[in-house]
């Protein structure tokens, strides 16, 4: 069952104050760069932590200007609702341009064959959807959450990641990059994936986001739902999860780590209800976010690998 | 509020950035460096390890992975050689970056590769390092590639050079020897072109001995173990006076209640900005003052070395990208120069030759550079200057560039920040040269 929750923690216990600072410049600078050099960037904005956080710089960056931007949302169908919610709400109080890439319709039109069975997860279908949207509005970078702290395929990527005219990530031919000189030239056809949190890990991105006092939606705070267990991963009932054979629903007091497609994305037990509380349940965590949370990335050892060589986030 | 929001809007929120606490720490950022097998994998796992910075389902994952690559025990170096083909080879080809954190401070460590070919790549992750820790095999001692890395190193601007003398229990914990390789490496940094303080530490990465907790195996050393020193280590902070901003974009909003915004977005390189300080827009030379400082979108009233601010200027002064705002009385102020001479790093196949033209990002400036001399290249393991008439990927050599337009040039050695730039390849776009600024010259060819 679920840990009482601890103590309300002090703002500054976990990371240095400075430190924050520093990666605060630091991302401010690199969207500043690559918006100034590239001629249509885009941000990713899935409704998840890490790309409010990004977004959240980014308006800080061009203050008192709008944001010179749109941003994206590939949506797989699979949704957390309060998720859709925040979303809309934050484009509008934010006074956003909102771009909605549609994987059902890449599945309609032909684009993808979604795979089907009680565990088939639209995750890998849209990195197709993304590369379709990409080119579609002939935008020539895309801004990413994706932070090198995540998974050792992430940890590998350039703060300015390259991607041919497919689309793809080529490990072993990343540009170099010395200092903060970034080199943002590239042919017509071909784009680039920015990642401004490269150098962020969890526990920065809870320390900002208490900070700066960034939205967020519910489901990343602690509240009743109805999930089953499988794989030692709490799953939501009643979206795109269909119960298999003996398998019982319960309600738990959970909250999410990370959001992505529901079909995939695990909750964890948790009575933090509070920024302080997560901070405090992120400082002793022992297991990594996607390692909670993620069936997709637990699949094989090179799974982010082979999706990012895709043109995945 | 609304049912799906947490937290309050932007507008309302008022957050300043945190006042500088000299209690506090500054980020270290640690590259390792040295041959291939040296051990620099292993050591960023076990700092990772011993620091209880490894999350369970990552050393779940590593366990696995070292069964099947027939590793007889945890091969911590899994942790940071993340691609499937560094895996299935045991090497590391691309650099990887880690994050820990100790009471004391952060780190952001980058584990770069120790094989030649991937040079470039070691490149990447020892420029943006405070510190070099270049591990040496005990049982080797310094090979060509711990003067090769040292060399790039030092060049690339690491304030320190650690070197773990490594597989210390593979020699029997022998002073003599460890002692032997310290002295040589200290010889050969100290007669670099940019030669930093080096330190040196006998340690087993493999079985943790003085990385975490001082070894016993080791009483002769007196020294702490790796983590404590880089605990301490002082970082220095630029501060050199005469504040630079490298403009990357004019801030202007379009309508609504800022229509009459003028600002000048980038990044204070060195020094202290301050409202009412006289500024020169370079490489016009008109002359204003700051009017107004924003950084994270919120007044302030001062900023300095590495914040991301916004800047008024009291006058209506022309300011574009690539200019250069620069504050005060520096004591070496930078030249507007069309001809420079420059150390540069080689990173792709082609070779640079005499005529070869290339893009070149200097701050925020961007413009072609065209090769007009190759003075030499450095003998990486001698330190000789060879005469020669091309630089071929990984060697480092002096070249002399003409610019298609100026740029506000400083000397790499007084300035760090605006005395560096990268080529950049035009037929690929890939990044193919890191250079520092030598001098500022006419084309004058040394006989």
């Amino acid at each position: 069952m679920s840990q009482p929750a601890p103590t309300t923690p002090a703002f500054d216990d976990y990371v240095s104050p400075v430190h924050l600072d520093e990666l605060t410049d630091e991302a401010i600078t690199i969207i500043r760069e690559v918006a100034t050099e590239c001629e249509n960037p885009v941000l990713l904005f899935s409704g998840g932590k890490d790309s409010a956080v990004l977004l959240h710089l980014a308006r800080l960056a061009f203050a008192p200007a709008r944001l010179p931007f749109p941003v994206m949302h590939v949506d797989t169908g699979h949704n957390f609702a309060e998720v859709i919610d925040y979303r809309d709400r934050l484009v509008k109080d934010w006074n956003v341009r909102l771009v909605i890439a549609s994987v059902q319709e890449s599945i309609d039109s032909g684009r993808v064959v979604e795979d089907v069975g009680p565990r088939a997860s639209r995750n890998r279908l849209q990195s197709v959807t993304l590369l379709d949207a990409l080119a579609e509005h002939g935008f020539d970078a895309a801004f990413g959450g994706g932070r090198r702290d995540e998974d050792k395929a992430r940890a590998k990527e350039r703060i300015l990641s390259f991607r041919d005219r497919q689309g793809r990530w080529d490990p072993r031919q990343q540009r170099p990059e010395p200092w903060a000189l970034l080199n943002p030239r590239i042919r017509k056809g071909e784009h680039l994936r920015a990642f401004p949190l490269s150098n962020w890990t969890e526990l920065d991105i809870w320390q900002y986001i208490a900070r700066h006092d960034v939205p967020l939606p519910t489901i990343y705070f602690s509240h009743t739902r109805t999930v089953v267990e499988r794989d030692g991963m709490l799953l939501a009932v009643g979206g795109p999860v269909a119960l298999e054979a003996g398998e019982q629903p319960f309600d738990e007091v959970v909250r999410y780590r990370t959001v992505g497609d529901a079909s995939c994305t695990g909750a964890i037990r948790s009575a933090a209800s509070t920024l302080g509380h997560i901070l405090a349940e992120t400082a002793a965590a022992r297991i990594t976010e996607r390692g909670a949370t993620r069936a997709d990335d637990t699949f094989s050892e090179s799974a982010m690998e082979d999706r990012k060589r895709e043109g995945y986030f | 509020m609304d049912s799906s929001m947490v937290g309050t809007d932007l507008r309302s929120a008022s957050v300043a950035p945190s006042e500088p606490d000299t209690a506090v720490r500054t980020t270290l950022r640690i590259a390792t460096a040295g041959s291939v097998d040296d051990g620099k994998s292993t050591l960023i796992g076990r700092l990772l390890h011993d620091t209880k910075t490894v999350f369970e389902d990552q050393l779940k994952a590593v366990e696995k992975a070292s069964r099947r690559y027939g590793d007889g025990e945890t091969n911590l170096a899994l942790l940071t050689d993340g691609l499937r083909a560094e895996r299935e080879q045991g090497i590391t080809i691309d650099v990887a970056h880690r994050y820990f954190t100790t009471p004391l401070r952060s780190f952001i460590v980058a584990d770069t590769p120790g094989h030649a070919q991937y040079t470039r790549n070691m490149v990447t992750g020892a420029s943006t390092s405070d510190i070099a820790i270049v591990l040496v095999d005990a049982r080797h001692g310094v090979v060509d590639q711990t003067r090769r890395h040292s060399l790039i190193a030092t060049m690339l601007g690491v304030e320190a050079i650690v070197v773990a003398v490594n597989k210390m229990d593979l020699v029997g914990w022998d002073q003599a020897e460890y002692e032997r390789i310290s002295k040589e490496v200290h010889a050969f940094v100290d007669g670099l072109p940019h030669p930093v303080p080096v330190f040196s530490i006998p340690m087993s990465a493999l079985l943790g001995d003085n990385v975490v907790a001082t070894s016993t195996n080791t009483p002769w050393y007196d020294g702490p173990p790796l983590l404590t020193f880089l605990e301490q280590f002082d970082a220095s902070v630029e501060s050199l006076p005469g504040a630079r901003v490298h403009v990357q974009r004019v801030i202007r909003p379009q309508g609504g209640d800022h229509a009459d915004f003028r600002g000048y977005a980038g990044v204070v390189a060195a020094g202290t900005l301050t409202i009412g300080e006289p500024i020169t827009v370079l490489p016009s030379g008109r002359t204003t003052k700051v009017s107004g400082l924003h950084r994270w979108g919120q007044p302030v009233a001062d900023a300095g070395a590495g914040h991301a601010v916004v800047v008024e200027l009291a006058d209506d002064v022309d300011v574009a990208r690539g200019d250069v705002l620069v504050a005060g009385d520096a004591t070496h102020p930078p030249e507007v120069a069309e001809d420079i001479v420059i150390d540069v790093c080689w990173m792709i196949d082609q070779p640079l030759l005499v005529g070869t033209r290339h893009w070149f990002k200097h701050g925020t400036r961007t413009g072609h550079a065209t090769v007009t001399a190759i003075e030499h290249r450095y003998d990486l393991v001698s330190l000789e200057h060879e005469p020669t008439d091309e630089l071929v990927l990984n060697d480092i050599g002096r070249v002399h560039l003409r610019l298609s337009e100026p740029i506000v040039a400083d000397l790499y050695r007084h300035h760090a920040e605006g005395g560096r730039l990268i080529l950049i390849d035009a037929a690929s776009n890939t990044t193919a040269g890191a250079a520092m600024i030598a001098a500022i010259s006419a084309w004058s060819p040394e006989i």
